[in-house]
């Protein structure tokens, strides 16, 4: 009996997943949020059958009724999330919104499946970053003074993050977190939306080459503390949103190339100069080689996709604890082998819809400042992502990021729960410009048809009376 | 005026995004194909890896599958005892110690080879659910080799209580039908024994498959290398070839001398080969260009990879420019720096007899799942060519003067008619100790089954090594 279920789970949640996706790439035929009700409502079913048959094989395999309350609190959680943000801002991108629920279902799931205190501790953190997530969009929509303080961000960050650097220097570890309270804080996550509102500010003003040139001065003292944190995942995802940005306002593609090939002789240099640099790539181009140290991680995450094949070994099935870090680099080797490469990949490809959702925003905003913000978060989301799958599959060196939503980690939920909420901010700007449009155009369709009326009216009275003398 | 609006060219509004989007969803594309086509194919291989501990999961929860014979022979399967332990039994004790190899302490032979699938299972769900009601585990799927039970007890009692190797093969599909090394251990019992195995510095080597692992100098069976590359430069004439043997032959000041300083008086070329006269073929060794000698040795895969799975040592055997005459003079019998393994002789006998083809060797030839689905076929493959169809041609008619009138005359008479090459390699630099060599196939004109003998420190080929060749040809078409 067990086996049957879990067995058959198995093509359910496939099944389910592949038509998810399939309904994610489907809402951009429709213009507005308006014709895409029907796919969003679909999603969610589809999202639930997911989260419920993954469920049903945990209880079939682990036979643990404690996990029953904590999913009955799972799906309360998300159904509130997902309703109440459609009644508080009807206007806001549902599509985002319901990848981030699946998301961080999945997240939940596989987390449990590692460690049950763990799953516990994101939940909480999910639920409190969704209560604070909240209020975002409305701050952003209300509130125009915050592209004012730009050199402040920049400011604010570099401190930051020099703390932690001072501070890791200082107990001679290459320590990139903070322990406060009980609860353990990445500076480097927060800065980076704080890096976001600088850039976008910065370049919005940068009228002469100078200001750009300051501009990239500030963006590469946060790169440069960061590499030497020995935060790489970070550094390279600051450096890549600096490049996304500078080119998207500039629209020059020379700037971008430029970048990109100062960028690859700054990797070579590092290369030469820190020796864990070159570990890693070591550990990337040969991992068996060395399986006993350097390559042990990454060889353990090879042996976990592979294992799983296409519909993976079930939950509990497989081994993924025997990854280190597997619930923060590694989720995605962990999901790939219990639940099957078929599942890891649609996940991927449903990343990538949210991607090309916030671009897509980005795209048609009108504000210049915003369009920047919300690109921003776009490329840095998206790149994160890569960074992570790829380098726990050998595809790139191992950079050591957390896959957004997913994987476990305080700041990396609430700083993307935080991110995407300011995309849908920017959805409300954008409703609201394409209101003002409307009325615009309402407005001089209206003047035209009194003129034309008015015109009308002198061609009739022309017509019956003659042509009018002045 | 309503249609000019319409026809208002859609504008756009910044390529940088467009750009963007399109770049991250190409790399993520490729990164997915990437990651399913890595898991796809590697799974098998990272499955295998000693690292990987999921092994251990598909261990508690399959049994590991039977190794068979060609013809269902049970060759190895475990068995649980009541407390749940099981054990890997091998009926037939020591004989297929090497081929068969072992699980426990590392893996070998075909254990290693096939591990992937014995440890995975592929009966049908409800099957499974039959299991888990009876509480047993899951049978691993089980493994069908080429191997003949029947000829590898033969080989293996002829080789008695010698050292040594012999390897039984199909030329004409690369099947391998029996293989034998011994001194050899007992798999049953290894996980007790291991600690004295791996202790054991003396020259027995109990662990090591002699058939792929030894390397020993192939002595006068290297005649048929020397041979090819005479043929090669003189693929009409070599039956010209004369010298006058006097029981040693000297040049440059090295000395070679005939087995037991033999004088084998006026030979041509087939005779020097039939008779095995080292004196002509230093002389044969030295008129071949350094060039078509070495190409020869690259083509019949000397100082190469080998197409086979099991653990193997490289033979190498090298000729250029700078190497003395003396050298070259000790390569063309075979002797010197010169060393081979059993297999690596095999696979060019086969050629011979397969019009110069050589088939890929193998030895597992299907998974099956207990439940009696084809989970993997493995078929006969061509590997390469080793030498023309002509030059084969050549090199079997010789090998049957071998046997009609040369040294494997223990041979001749019999209901099959057989083809060959023996070997007697000085291995010290005393001249009694020699190891006795054969390699050959039976029948000459068409052959199906290849054999390939060492026996260690025993004395002449065709005294040692032939009689049992004898008994594996004799075993195989059935003459009492």
């Amino acid at each position: 009996m067990e086996l049957y279920v879990t067995e058959i789970s198995k093509y359910v949640i496939d099944a389910f997943m592949l038509i998810y996706c399939i309904e994610a790439f489907m809402t951009f035929r429709f213009k507005t949020e308006k014709k895409r009700r029907g796919i969003y409502i679909r999603q969610i079913i589809c999202m639930f059958v997911v989260q419920i048959s993954c469920f049903i094989q945990i209880i079939a395999r682990t036979g643990k009724p404690v996990y029953l309350f904590f999913f009955a609190f799972q799906i309360v959680i998300f159904a509130s999330v997902l309703m109440l943000f459609y009644v508080i801002y009807p206007e806001g991108n549902r599509l985002i919104i319901n990848n981030a629920c699946l998301l961080l279902m999945i997240g939940l799931i596989i987390i449990t499946r590692i460690s049950y205190d763990k799953a516990v501790k994101q939940f909480f953190i999910i639920t409190a970053s969704f209560i604070i997530g909240f209020f975002i969009p409305e701050i952003i929509f209300r509130f125009d003074f915050l592209k004012k303080f730009t050199w402040f961000y920049a400011a604010l960050g570099v401190v930051a993050i020099g703390a932690v650097l001072v501070y890791g220097a200082a107990t001679n570890g290459s320590k990139i977190t903070f322990t406060l309270a009980g609860i353990t804080f990445q500076p480097s996550e927060a800065v980076k939306v704080l890096f976001l509102f600088f850039m976008a500010g910065a370049l919005v003003e940068a009228k002469e080459l100078w200001q750009l040139f300051l501009a990239s001065v500030a963006a590469a003292a946060h790169v440069m503390i960061l590499v030497l944190s020995r935060d790489l995942g970070s550094a390279l995802i600051f450096f890549v949103i600096y490049l996304a940005l500078i080119y998207i306002s500039t629209d020059n593609i020379w700037y971008l190339l430029l970048g990109l090939a100062m960028g690859g002789f700054a990797s070579i240099v590092a290369y030469k100069l820190f020796s864990h640099i070159r570990v890693r790539v070591h550990a990337w181009l040969d991992p068996f080689g060395d399986i006993a140290s350097s390559g042990y991680q990454l060889s353990q995450s090879l042996f976990g996709i592979s294992s799983g094949g296409w519909f993976g070994l079930g939950l509990y099935g497989g081994s993924p604890t025997s990854i280190p870090y597997v619930e923060q680099d590694f989720i995605f080797s962990a999901i790939a082998e219990e639940l099957g490469v078929i599942f890891a990949v649609t996940m991927a490809l449903i990343i990538v819809s949210s991607f090309f959702m916030i671009m897509y925003e980005g795209y048609f905003i009108r504000d210049r400042y915003y369009r920047l913000v919300v690109c921003g978060i776009g490329v840095a989301y998206i790149f994160q992502s890569f960074l992570t799958i790829g380098g726990g599959s050998k595809f790139i060196p191992l950079t050591g990021v957390t896959l957004p939503l997913v994987s476990y980690g305080g700041t990396s939920v609430l700083v993307t729960i935080v991110m995407i909420m300011v995309v849908e901010g920017v959805c409300l700007i954008r409703t609201d410009e394409r209101f003002e449009a409307m009325q615009r155009r309402r407005a001089q369709l209206e003047a035209k048809k009194a003129e034309r009326q008015a015109r009308n009216r002198n061609d009739d009275y022309e017509r019956n009376y003659g042509r009018r003398e002045d | 005026m309503a249609e000019e609006k319409i026809k208002k060219k859609k504008k756009i509004r910044s390529y940088p995004i467009l750009i963007l989007s399109g770049f991250y969803a190409a790399i993520f594309a490729v990164m997915l194909i990437y990651i399913s086509a890595y898991s796809y194919n590697n799974r098998q291989v990272l499955m295998d890896n000693s690292y990987n501990t999921r092994q251990q999961i598909l261990l508690n929860q399959n049994s590991r599958g039977r190794i068979l014979s060609r013809s269902g022979d049970v060759l190895a399967y475990s068995e649980a005892s009541s407390d749940g332990k099981e054990t890997r039994v091998y009926p037939y004790g020591k004989e297929f110690a090497h081929v068969v190899g072992y699980s426990t302490n590392g893996k070998a032979g075909i254990e290693a080879l096939a591990n992937y699938y014995l440890i995975n299972t592929s009966i049908d769900l409800s099957e499974k659910v039959a299991f888990d009601t009876k509480g047993s585990k899951y049978p691993g799927d089980y493994c069908v080799t080429t191997l003949d039970v029947n000829l590898q007890e033969v080989a293996y009692n002829a080789l008695s209580a010698r050292k040594g190797a012999i390897v039984v093969s199909n030329p004409k599909t690369g099947e391998i039908l029996a293989m034998v090394s011994k001194p050899d251990f007992d798999p049953g019992t290894i996980q007790q024994e291991w600690d004295s195995l791996i202790a054991d510095k003396s020259p027995d080597a109990k662990l090591l498959n002699r058939v792929t692992q030894g390397l020993y100098p192939p002595g006068s069976t290297f005649k048929i290398v020397t041979s090819l590359a005479y043929i090669k430069e003189h693929p009409q004439d070599y039956n010209n070839y004369r010298f006058t043997c006097s029981g040693k032959f000297s040049y440059d000041g090295e000395n070679i001398s005939c087995y037991h300083g033999e004088n084998h008086g006026s030979v041509d070329f087939i005779k020097s080969f039939a008779e095995s006269c080292n004196s002509s073929y230093a002389n044969i060794g030295l008129s071949i260009s350094r060039d078509t000698f070495a190409d020869t040795l690259d083509q019949l895969m000397f100082n190469e990879e080998l197409p086979i799975d099991l653990l193997y040592s490289k033979s190498s055997a090298s000729v250029d420019d700078s190497t003395s005459t003396a050298d070259v003079m000790q390569l063309s019998i075979g002797q010197g720096a010169t060393a081979m393994s059993p297999i690596h002789l095999n696979m060019i006998t086969c050629a011979i007899g397969n019009e110069g083809q050589l088939m890929k060797p193998y030895i597992i030839s299907g998974i099956k799942s207990e439940d009696g689905k084809n989970v993997k076929s493995y078929s006969p493959e061509n590997y390469k060519r080793l030498m023309t169809a002509y030059q084969a041609d050549v090199l079997k008619a010789m090998m049957k003067e071998v046997v009609e009138s040369g040294t494997a005359s223990k041979l001749k008479g019999l209901s099959y008619t057989a083809a060959g090459k023996t070997g007697s390699a000085e291995f010290t630099d005393s001249t009694s100790d020699s190891h006795a060599w054969f390699t050959g196939f039976a029948p000459a004109d068409d052959p199906e089954i290849c054999v390939t003998i060492i026996v260690e420190n025993a004395g002449s080929g065709g005294s040692f090594a032939v009689p049992i060749a004898k008994r594996i040809f004799d075993a195989y078409f059935g003459v009492e």
